[in-house]
């Protein structure tokens, strides 16, 4: 519109003035600005249609898992969101192991924020016999293998069949595996000492 | 357009100017297209058709990440999207009210191009091209009518692509084909939502943009009827009734937009069934192929084309006839440019013969789009001495004979008509 | 919104006068008493609907939490309204198959979730006062709104027993049940306000919604006006 200014008299429109030109200026720029609000306040819908939506939160809803039948040494898989959880019911041998291999660790001091506040313990449990976590690798989202056979050089844990990352029983991730992070463990709590609920902590529903 | 000039801009606009014609397009369309400066409030309606269209594609994107197009899923589907979905129910409602408001604004745009006569030499083709917009515009409402699988839904298709098989000999066969089943079915549905959400979309698309791209070729009609082109400033080629597009046109439908949101969003949000116009009571009853709901209609769009189905009578067992003059009374549209042989395009120069066929003809299109929506026996019988014909119907045939007498007896009254003497420059 | 008070005045003034006039006869030509801000009403219908409806009707379409929009917590949800164990987060199913159920009343009983949008709140409102005995039906139950109904009176025991006066079309009530006509007449009310707010849980959000938008495009209008007439300026 700068470029090539026409005036003309016998044209049907002229040049505004350096006033008017200013005072349009602001306008559009107001118009601009309430209409960019407009148009996110419409966005809002749309955006927010592809968020999870009441059936998928209800089908996500916490469950709740009975593990009484669950042997020492043994591993189940509880299934939340869809994804697996697994539940691991850790030998006071186990135990003893995980707190020896802290050097071969990524994160053994658990910095990177990858469990509840309330996991966040040498055993990365609440009770330190059972270790719950996401069965999902967090390199790309393969779910690792059980591989609890202790030999000299490892002392039992999970290895991904994608690209090789190795965790511990709590979930720790090795160095040299691509997985950057700890396997994540999910918010759960105890309803008994026999029933675990997945998918909501304590402090959420105070 | 043709005073397009080469500018050499800088940077990256000058990049892509040299491989792509960014510039000389936004000046071909917007900043150097004259438009006649005396549009009055019917100029809207182009605009505001765009703007809808728009808000349907994007609206029916979001819907067709919730929909399921089939028989079992679709009605729980659309529920679904009404209360589990976050904001379904604004979109969903959009949709629905866009629907209706693109036959309002459709309707309204059409009748702007009748009064004024935009069809008329040299924009027969922008006239074509609109009544194929429409054409594809009711497909589109038809096929996505079907798609809540309500029971208003299922019995408007049934009675619609029943329609085709009162063609002569391939009529049955013909529209089992377009069910795909012997009843309306979830084939049918499949293929609809098929239509619906895709392949005419991109004809409408298409057409839309023929449409404009005719339009700005000849330049746009005014109020006045008067041709901008035929006086044009000699130094710079500029027609003096003429005014450059944006920033005028586009601040003015500006106002226009923003205006047809509030209505639009006031239906939206506190009336969305608009007394049973736009979305229909029985329509929140699952489709049930074993009961017809008690009285079925078409959308109030689709009503005066079908009260002229009701209206005309079977021949014999036909009801190929009445099929014939519904098709006819929306093809009908395409033939205006040739059927005006008046002197003058805008009703403001015509003469009364003219106004009152055009009043005839708006009222029985109003009174035929009335009729189409309630039971063709509402106002009850005539006395023996008309045969007890119901009074609706008689009415609806009288309409229908003044709907068709519009179109044929154009040529007569409009060459007859005593016009006015057109001023050279629009009026301001 | 002075439209719907003006209604909901007239037809308890239609009420009162008609009961006043005449005392046994019932009434089914009225408004719903429809109002989504009474709580209670709301509250006392999801009770009445989970206890006499739920059994044969499903809302398949609601969730039991989307009772939170009518003040209840997903505890008293969980305590009052479910009985089967359900989770708050599932929609109101029924257990019964729909082909049995053909087979037993002759017809599905339908969905409810949506069922005010289908006939209309003051429809509902007027089927649920409406049984009569009619001993010709299989059932022994007709229903003035709703003729050859499949549906036995379920609320027989609460209404009492109602008779059609052929010659009249008037109803009247022969037996009293365990609710008085008017505490009867609340009961249906509510139900019907809870069978209208399931129809459409989101219709008073998107009221308040409408308020906002269209507020925002009036200020929208003053500033687009005002740049339209600027720029026309230039138009001579």
């Amino acid at each position: 519109m700068s470029e090539n200014k026409i005036d003309n008299n016998s044209l049907s429109f002229c040049q505004p003035s350096e006033v008017d030109l200013q005072k349009r200026d602001f306008l559009v720029k107001a118009t601009a600005a309430t209409g960019a609000v407009g148009v996110a306040a419409v966005a809002v819908p749309f955006v927010g249609s592809m968020l999870p939506s009441e059936r998928a939160k209800a089908a996500g809803a916490p469950v709740e898992v009975d593990i009484s039948k669950l042997k020492p040494g043994e591993k189940m898989t509880a299934e939340w969101r869809g994804q697996p959880v697994w539940i691991v019911r850790r030998t006071p041998e186990m135990l003893a192991k995980l707190v020896k291999h802290d050097d071969q660790l990524s994160d053994p001091n658990l910095e990177v924020p990858q469990q509840p506040e309330y996991c966040k313990n040498k055993d990365r449990s609440i009770k330190p016999e059972f270790a719950v976590m996401l069965g999902t690798c967090t390199h790309l989202g393969c779910s690792p293998n059980d591989n609890f056979a202790v030999t000299a050089e490892w002392d039992g844990g999970f290895v991904c069949p994608c690209h090789g990352s190795k965790f511990d029983l709590s979930g720790r991730v090795f160095k040299g595996s691509p997985a950057p992070k700890n396997l994540l463990i999910p918010p759960h709590q105890y309803l008994t000492d026999t029933t675990l609920l997945i998918g909501e902590d304590k402090k959420a529903e105070a | 357009m043709a005073t397009t000039k080469k500018t050499t801009a800088a940077g990256v606009l000058g990049w892509v100017d040299a491989r792509f014609p960014l510039t000389s397009t936004i000046k071909g369309h917007l900043t150097e297209y004259y438009a006649p400066k005396n549009f009055n409030f019917w100029y809207f309606f182009g605009s505001l058709a765009l703007l809808v269209l728009v808000l349907q594609i994007v609206t029916g994107i979001f819907l067709t990440m919730n929909y399921k197009p089939d028989a079992e899923l679709a009605f729980a589907s659309v529920e679904y999207i009404m209360r589990d979905v976050f904001g379904g129910n604004i979109i969903r409602y959009m949709h629905s009210t866009g629907a209706s408001m693109f036959f309002v604004v459709v309707y309204l745009h059409m009748f702007r191009g009748i009064i004024y006569g935009s069809y008329r030499t040299p924009r027969e083709l922008i006239w074509l091209f609109g009544v194929g917009i429409f054409l594809v515009l009711m497909g589109e409402a038809f096929f996505g009518y079907l798609l809540p699988w309500g029971q208003m839904s299922y019995w408007g298709a049934q009675v619609i692509v029943n329609l085709f098989s009162t063609v002569p000999f391939i009529g049955p066969d013909l529209s089992e084909w377009l069910r795909g089943d012997y009843l309306v079915s979830d084939a049918t549905l499949n293929r609809f939502f098929a239509f619906h959400v895709i392949a005419l979309p991109l004809v409408l698309l298409g057409l839309v943009a023929v449409h404009i791209v005719a339009l700005h070729e000849v330049g746009s009609n005014n109020p006045d009827g008067v041709e901008i082109k035929a006086t044009k400033d000699k130094a710079t080629g500029i027609p003096l009734d003429g005014i450059p597009f944006h920033p005028y046109y586009s601040v003015k439908d500006l106002v226009g937009v923003v205006v047809f949101l509030m209505v639009f969003f006031a239906i939206v949000f506190f009336m969305p069934e608009m007394g049973g116009y736009f979305l229909e009571a029985n329509n929140f009853v699952p489709a049930d192929p074993l009961k017809t709901p008690a009285h079925i209609a078409p959308v109030w769009y689709f009503t005066p084309y079908y009260s002229i189905l009701r209206a005309v009578p079977p021949i014999g067992i036909s009801q190929f006839p009445g099929v014939v003059a519904m098709g006819l009374s929306v093809v009908a549209f395409a033939f205006l440019p040739w059927l005006d042989k008046s002197p003058v395009k805008s009703i403001r120069y015509r003469g009364s013969l003219y106004k009152r066929w055009l009043a005839a003809f708006v009222v029985s299109f109003v009174i035929l789009g009335y009729l189409g929506t309630v039971p063709g026996d509402i106002w009850g019988q005539f006395g023996p001495w008309l045969g007890r014909a119901d009074r609706a119907t008689v009415l609806a045939r009288v309409c229908s004979v003044v709907y068709f007498a519009f179109f044929v007896l154009m040529p007569w009254f409009t060459k007859k008509d005593q016009t006015k003497p057109v001023p050279e420059r629009v009026t301001y | 919104m002075m439209k719907r008070i003006f209604l909901q005045a007239f037809a308890s003034l239609s009420l009162l006068v008609s009961g006043v006039a005449m005392a046994n006869e019932v009434h089914i030509d009225v408004k719903a008493p429809i109002n989504m801000s009474d709580k209670a009403s709301l509250q006392r219908g999801a009770k009445n609907f989970v206890n006499y409806c739920l059994n044969c009707h499903s809302a398949n379409y609601m969730r039991y939490n989307r009772l939170q929009d009518i003040g209840l917590t997903d505890k008293q949800i969980k305590d009052n309204l479910l009985f089967a164990g359900e989770k708050v987060g599932e929609t109101m199913r029924v257990s019964m198959n729909p082909k049995d159920a053909k087979k037993w009343f002759g017809a599905a009983p339908p969905d409810l979730s949506v069922e005010v949008r289908a006939r209309g709140a003051d429809w509902v409102y007027a089927y649920l006062r409406s049984f009569y005995k009619d001993d010709t039906r299989p059932t022994g139950w007709n229903n003035q709104v709703f003729d050859k109904v499949a549906m036995p009176h379920v609320l027989y025991e609460l209404q009492g027993m109602q008779v059609l006066d052929h010659e009249t079309h008037t109803l009247k009530l022969e037996k009293a049940g365990k609710l008085s006509p008017e505490e009867y007449d609340q009961f249906a009310g509510d139900l019907t306000n809870f069978l209208a707010f399931m129809a459409e849980p989101a219709k008073q959000s998107r009221l308040w919604i409408g308020v906002v938008v269209v507020l925002f495009l009036s200020v929208l209008l003053v500033l687009v006006k005002k740049i339209k007439a600027e720029y026309w300026k230039d138009i001579r």
